[in-house]
């Protein structure tokens, strides 16, 4: 019965606006601060916590009565269309739920689908509860392809019988039952067209291994997937990403948690997990000077900024590397190793630097 | 091959009206528009001048007439002193005559070259002669001159001549007939004279146009300009050509008087240092100096501190009358003034002075109208080139609630009225339709350009930013059904009684919202007194406090929120 568990959360919330309006109060919803001046990097744990600063919204307040009305708004599409019925929908569903024009106005209720987005996570933040226990998900992206045979409601799906395209992870990953596991760790990578190349090359057939992508920035299914299969299963992770600043952020995340979602970092971080590749070493080791790609302005900021996070600022090595790309002005992208010929990622440099554990963390 | 001797009976003398009869687009007149504008305007600033200096509050009489296609008659008529008989005939008809090229006054006209320009190029264009009426007091016949230039020579020829009775105390009248084409717009003289009615309130005007449309600017002041000192060039502002010409022509018998009487600020004591420093007897007769010496002399004024010229010499609009001219011509909300102190570039005194009127009648969506004056003149031409554009460019208006993309005028209601007030303006060109790029006037524009600007900056937020937030508040009415609806699905409430219940919380707080916008324009305030000291300073270092954004990379979307 989470379903009612959530319903009843969403309720809660609701009534207590309006025993403030019927009290004549202003009023206000309280919850933490999400932003980086309330995050915590818990270095026992090794994963980012909201701080305890809270912040508040009231709706008589010109910054505040529309966020206010989109929170609510919110809390009430997902009560009424959702939750009781059983259905799931995507962030995009949520947001065309809530879009429509305020009568005799020419506003929106919500303008595009990042406010939409924004008033979920207050509600996550509000209410404790998950977007996922809140029946709403992000679209799915992302790719698995291993040795692993697991239970989806009611099917049985082998990892290692996807075809070209490997499975395709939805983007709630909790339910899912692991029931055989016979690979021996997890390759992460950041790009759908390095997956294809591992795939085709059946590199998770010959390194006993799971292989698995999403584009760009790892959705919270993935996260919580890899947590389980780290968790359950004891598969060391590895990483893989462009050799740039955001390679490294999108690693971190998936190590530490993010400043966003620094309130589900419990459920979604994976301590344990190692950065493979590519570093700056592998640039001087392999030769990809030629491939470099020129940073501009904003990679350097973006430089100097991550560099500044806490959960980088003590790391020697990665301090090494940053240092190393402004020195070089320049980034590299994995599939610059094809220069080297076409399953050279595959057949040398993976198998290479797993055996010799060469790994940032 | 052609000797020498032959090649010189072809070489003589150019006389200034020949000069002008192949070059006068240098004179303004390059196109039949433009040519009536200038003649019309020549006439007008003649009048305005005249009766200035007679003390008499101006009614100027302009008319004009459509002929044919593109020849028309301009007529215009004041009430100044007139011109006394043995005067017409060169007033009029000879060019680079006139009481103001020797004088350093702040008057509109320079170089006495205008009106008899226009006779010339009535002439040239149609062979008809100027006709001059004037009257010069109450038991004095008035003069009827019939006049042509006579190029080669540039001196008058009387076609005719008679007296009569004419029926006002004083006064003179010009006819014109030209080529020319009438046109209406910015650079008209519909324009011209609306904007000569903004800036010098005391006059009357009554115009007709070739439309046989009636205008007439009232006089809304009976308060005559101040009367501007004429006064002696500052050792500062001249060049060495007009130094050796003053020194052969003066009537001072020794250098140290010379430099005493011909020059404004040089005392005995100033004499002794700058001919000490050039190493010369002040004893000396100023004509027998050596082109050598006047070299040494002029360089050792310029190198002699000394104080800058008096500055009783300028005669600014102030900043009561500047509002009145805008307020009678252009219906707006706002109007405001800033008439600057009197500075100095070059030895010359000047002083600048801005106003403006926003909102009303005006265009909206348009680039702010630029009025620009010299010595009361509009500038109605070469816009761009002009050291006042160049300011207003250089301005920032945004901390003063108008748009403007960098570098250009800003958008927005505004009429925008820029004088410089001076003894000698700086023209690009003899035209006098833009002033030039000096950086001492360029500066003082720009500091009362900000000082309008803070003016209209603080009008803008308590009204235009007011009525916008005052809007916003009216949004929560809109607001409270919604939240009332979206609560009562989620709680099973009734949404009247929310709605009602929020009401009253609205009601109830209302002046707590207000205050909290005034808070905001306090904010608002500061932002812009901070903004203007950047501007101040010409170097804005980027604030490397702020996080710069994170650009998308392919599809990391997330970062991209995260790091809002």
């Amino acid at each position: 019965m989470a379903e009612n568990k959530s319903k009843k959360v969403l309720e809660e919330f609701g009534d207590k606006i309006v025993s403030q309006i019927k009290k004549g109060k202003n009023p206000e919803i309280e919850m933490t601060l999400r932003n980086l001046s309330n995050i915590i990097y818990d270095t026992k744990q090794k994963i980012l916590k909201l701080g305890n600063k809270i912040q508040s919204r009231s709706f008589f307040n010109l910054a505040h009565s529309k966020k206010f009305l989109q929170t609510v708004e919110v809390a009430s599409v997902i009560k009424k269309e959702l939750l009781g019925s059983g259905k799931h929908s995507s962030l995009r569903d949520v947001f065309y739920m809530v879009k429509r024009t305020i009568p005799g106005t020419n506003i929106n209720l919500v303008e595009d689908q990042t406010e939409s987005d924004k008033a979920l996570e207050d509600l996550e933040v509000i209410t404790d509860f998950s977007r996922e226990q809140l029946h709403v998900a992000a679209n799915k992206m992302g790719s698995v392809a291993g040795k692993v045979i697991i239970e989806d409601k009611g099917d049985t799906i082998d990892w290692s019988k996807m075809g070209s395209g490997g499975w395709s992870i939805p983007s709630i990953t909790d339910e899912l039952k692991f029931k055989k596991v016979s690979a021996k760790y997890v390759l992460y990578m950041e790009k759908a067209a390095v997956f294809e190349r591992l795939n085709e090359d059946k590199f998770w057939d010959k390194n006993n291994c799971i292989i698995i992508s999403s584009q760009g920035q790892t959705t919270r299914g993935i996260r919580r997937m890899l947590q389980r299969l780290y968790e359950e299963h004891n598969l060391p992770i590895y990483v893989l990403c462009d050799g740039d600043i955001y390679g490294a952020y999108i690693y971190s995340v998936i190590k530490y948690g993010s400043i966003a979602l620094a309130h589900a970092s419990g459920r979604l971080t994976i301590p344990g997990v190692k950065y493979v590749g590519i570093t700056m070493d592998d640039v001087i080791k392999y030769d990809l000077k030629k491939h470099f790609i020129k940073l501009d302005e904003k990679d350097y900021a973006r430089i100097k900024q991550v560099s500044e996070y806490a959960w980088f600022k003590n790391n020697k090595d990665w301090l090494r590397q940053f240092k190393m790309m402004k020195e070089f002005g320049a980034k590299v992208e994995i599939q610059s190793l094809t220069s080297k010929g076409i399953s050279f990622i595959s057949e040398k440099y993976l198998p290479e630097k797993i055996k010799n554990k060469e790994f940032l963390d | 091959m052609i000797k020498a001797e032959e090649l010189a009976l072809k070489q003589r003398e150019i006389s200034v009206s020949e000069f002008f009869t192949k070059n006068r687009h240098l004179l303004g007149f390059d196109s039949p528009a433009k040519a009536i504008l200038m003649a019309v305007k020549e006439c007008v600033d003649n009048s305005l001048d005249a009766t200035e200096e007679m003390r008499v509050l101006p009614d100027i009489y302009v008319e004009v007439k459509q002929l044919s296609e593109n020849r028309l008659k301009i007529i215009i008529e004041d009430n100044g002193p007139g011109i006394v008989k043995e005067q017409i005939p060169r007033v009029f008809a000879k060019l680079l005559y006139g009481s103001k090229f020797h004088s350093l006054s702040q008057k509109r006209g320079q170089q006495g070259i205008g009106v008899s320009a226009a006779v010339l190029y009535s002439q040239l264009t149609t062979g008809k002669p100027a006709v001059i009426t004037s009257k010069i007091g109450l038991k004095q016949k008035a003069h009827h001159y019939w006049l042509h230039i006579d190029t080669v020579k540039n001196e008058p020829e009387i076609v005719k001549e008679e007296s009569f009775d004419w029926g006002k105390d004083h006064g003179t009248k010009v006819e014109l007939e030209l080529e020319g084409k009438y046109q209406k717009g910015k650079q008209s003289v519909d324009e011209y004279l609306k904007q000569v009615a903004i800036v010098n309130p005391h006059a009357k005007i009554i115009y007709i146009n070739p439309l046989n449309e009636k205008v007439e600017y009232h006089r809304v002041t009976n308060e005559m300009p101040a009367e501007a000192q004429e006064i002696k060039p500052h050792p500062y502002g001249i060049e060495l050509g007009i130094l050796i010409k003053m020194l052969k022509s003066t009537e001072s018998r020794t250098l140290s008087s010379f430099l005493q009487n011909d020059f404004s600020r040089i005392s005995t004591v100033t004499v002794k240092e700058i001919c000490n420093k050039a190493n010369l007897d002040i004893k000396l007769k100023p004509e027998e100096l050596t082109l050598q010496q006047s070299e040494i002399l002029y360089k050792s004024i310029q190198n002699t501190k000394i104080i800058a010229p008096p500055t009783n010499c300028i005669s600014p609009i102030g900043e009561e009358l500047l509002i009145k001219g805008l307020k009678k011509e252009i219906n707006a909300d706002f109007y405001t003034a800033v008439s600057r102190s009197p500075v100095v570039y070059r030895g010359r005194p000047f002083a600048i002075e801005v106003s403006c009127a926003y909102g009303g009648d005006l265009n909206k969506e348009t680039q702010v109208r630029l009025m620009r004056f010299a010595n009361r003149v509009p500038l109605l031409y070469q816009q761009g080139a002009c050291a006042i554009t160049e300011a207003v460019q250089d301005t920032n208006w945004r901390p003063y609630g108008l748009q403007q993309s960098t570098g250009s005028l800003p958008y927005g209601p505004l009429v925008l009225v820029v004088h410089m007030a001076s003894v000698w303006v700086p023209f690009t060109s003899e035209s006098k339709d833009a002033i030039a790029h000096y950086e001492e006037i360029i500066k003082e524009i720009k500091l009362g350009l900000q000082e309008c600007g803070r003016r209209l900056g603080i009008f803008i937020r308590k009204n235009v930013k007011a009525k916008e937030q005052k809007e916003k508040i009216d949004l929560f009415t809109k607001y409270i059904p919604e939240l009332a609806n979206s609560l009562s699905s989620l709680t099973g409430e009734k949404p009247k009684i929310l709605e009602e219940e929020l009401t009253k919380i609205l009601n109830k707080n209302l002046k707590d919202l207000l205050r909290s916008i005034d808070n905001a324009e306090i904010k608002e305030e500061i932002k812009e007194e901070m903004a203007e000291k950047q501007d101040n300073k010409k170097e804005k270092k980027k604030s490397e406090v702020s996080e710069p954004k994170v650009p998308i990379k392919k599809s990391k979307k997330e970062i991209q929120t995260k790091l809002r």
